[in-house]
């Protein structure tokens, strides 16, 4: 295996419909992947079975060469895996300080129970709200931030678990120019920071700035994976993703 | 003032009653209706251990309490699979089967004759037999519940709590556990409820189990949609205004019957009026 993480044979079918459909592929450690492929071609479905949310029909995710048949939810802040989602997922009637202390507090019941304030993470806490500029509105409810900023709250959220391997789903989407130059710059901060970014986005000019690799999906398969540059000069992915 | 005393003692049982069933419903975000089941084997471990056993009245609650977190553990392990409507059914399916154990158990329960001559608490040879000491007892109650309510709210674990009556996969994605904190917030909420029904049967010195029915876990199950879901305040309001609204008709001089039905009237209305403007109650925090 040669990635820090890879999926072999990997398979979801729902009812019939082949979402992921044998994929095998590899993603290195320490860059920056762009996950591409026209709508329903799998992608969100690839992380939903990396982060547990569906279980594999057949294959086997490798994570640090550990193959896993299936992966349950609650072990992926041990497997140092943050996601965000394509629809950001937010507990909006918490404040921005309680969903992002959701992926830093204690796990285990009794230790959870015993744990009250936020003293011993406010330096973290801190550092998190000021990297996503998000700092003001710590104690706001999360329904009553803008879509852009609920957006940067997961990201925060995924940066707060301390993972080595990100799996953003189309974070730009939507978004003004101003905010997305402060998610790209959070990336590149983890792309400095040797961490392994997986990016689902469907802006071809983003995707050639920040990834070093890019994976194109069709129909749940892979259909080509390389340098950027190469990948996208590919007459296969031209006619089936760029339409060209 | 034995009638203000009466009335404080009522608040403070249904206060309890509210706030332990604020953390399955407001906090979890979990439709209980089990809440009168354990109020009634609260109430009943007491009324039995007092008057065939002669068991001191703090030993009755301890007894209340493990009983109910038993029964919440086995309920609370099926009831963590379900959300919603079904979580709802279920659990009012509870309260009915504990009123029919409650109603047919005769040799244990008296039946529909209830059980009579329930004594009062006394600790250390301190008597609670007149209602102002019995008030003070239920006071301190209701601030020692209310006080480890608000720790387990505040707590990381509640934290866990709010999150799941939202997003339960999105808490499962964040490394946290689904089904534990969903059992242990009933099994928690079960045997604080015990508490109340000791209370109740120890003030009344006479149970039935007329009073457990599911119109009364209903009751409750108004209080916090009154006094504000995810709030220990509102709980609290909820259940003086829920207890003072038949005491106000009582005194506008209508007849029994009349004020009756236009009791029910205005809890109607009340609920219809507060989910149209304010659908997290007064003081809450969580719109269901």
């Amino acid at each position: 295996m040669s990635g820090i993480l890879n999926t072999k044979n990997l398979s979801m079918h729902f009812m019939g419909v082949k979402a992921v459909d044998d994929l095998t592929v590899s993603f290195p450690a320490g860059l920056a992947t762009g996950l591409v492929g026209p709508n329903g071609c799998g992608k969100t479905t690839l992380f939903n079975l990396i982060s547990g949310v569906y279980d594999p029909t057949a294959g086997e995710i490798f994570i640090r060469d550990k193959g896993f048949t299936r992966i349950k939810c609650t072990k992926l802040r041990d497997l140092k895996i943050a996601r965000t989602f394509q629809d950001c997922r937010l507990i909006s009637q918490l404040s921005v300080e309680d969903n992002i202390m959701l992926a830093i507090s204690k796990t285990g019941t009794y230790d959870s129970i015993l744990e009250v304030g936020t003293e011993d993470y406010e330096e973290f806490l801190d550092h998190i709200l000021e990297t996503i500029s998000l700092s003001h509105k710590r104690h706001e409810l999360a329904e009553n931030l803008s879509y852009g900023q609920r957006k940067l709250l997961e990201i925060g959220r995924a940066l707060a678990s301390n993972a080595d391997i990100y799996l953003l789903d189309e974070p730009f989407s939507g978004l003004f120019p101003e905010i997305v130059e402060k998610i790209k710059s959070i990336i590149n901060d983890l792309k400095a920071k040797h961490k392994t970014i997986i990016l689902v986005e469907h802006n071809i000019a983003l995707i050639k700035e920040i990834c070093d690799n890019v994976v194109v999906m069709d129909a749940g398969k892979l259909l080509k994976q390389g340098k950027a540059e190469e990948v996208f000069a590919d007459e296969k992915v031209k006619h089936a993703y760029l339409g060209e | 003032m034995e009638y203000i005393i009466n009335l404080f003692i009522l608040f403070a049982i249904y206060g309890i009653l509210a706030i332990s069933l604020n953390i399955v419903v407001g906090y979890t975000g979990l439709l209980s209706l089990a809440q009168a089941a354990f109020y009634g084997v609260g109430a009943y471990a007491t009324a039995i251990l007092m008057t065939k056993f002669d068991m001191n009245f703090f030993f009755t609650v301890i007894i209340g309490m493990i009983v109910c977190a038993l029964i919440g553990f086995i309920i609370g392990a099926i009831l963590s699979k379900f959300k919603g409507d079904y979580y709802a059914i279920v659990s009012a399916g509870l309260t009915i089967i504990i009123f029919n154990t409650l109603l047919n158990c005769e040799g244990l329960t008296n039946g529909p004759i209830g059980i009579f001559g329930i004594g009062r608490p006394t600790l250390f040879g301190f008597s609670f037999s007149s209602n102002i000491n019995f008030l003070i007892l239920c006071v301190l109650t209701l601030s020692a519940i209310y006080y480890l309510n608000k720790h387990l709210v505040n707590s990381s674990f509640g934290r866990v709590l709010k999150g799941i009556r939202e997003d339960e996969r999105l808490v499962r994605v964040m490394g946290h556990h689904r089904k534990t904190p969903k059992m242990l917030s009933f099994v928690f909420s079960a045997s604080l409820t015990s508490v109340a029904g000791s209370l109740f049967a120890s003030y009344l010195m006479f149970i039935d189990p007329m009073t457990f029915q599911l119109h009364e876990a209903i009751f409750i199950f108004t209080i916090i949609i009154v006094g504000g879901l995810a709030d220990l305040k509102g709980s609290m309001l909820g259940a003086v205004i829920m207890i003072s609204l038949p005491e106000i008709l009582r005194f506008l001089g209508l007849p029994q019957e009349t004020a009756a039905q236009l009791q029910q009237l205005i809890y109607g209305l009340l609920l219809v009026v507060l989910m149209y403007i304010r659908p997290q109650g007064i003081l809450g925090k969580y719109r269901m």
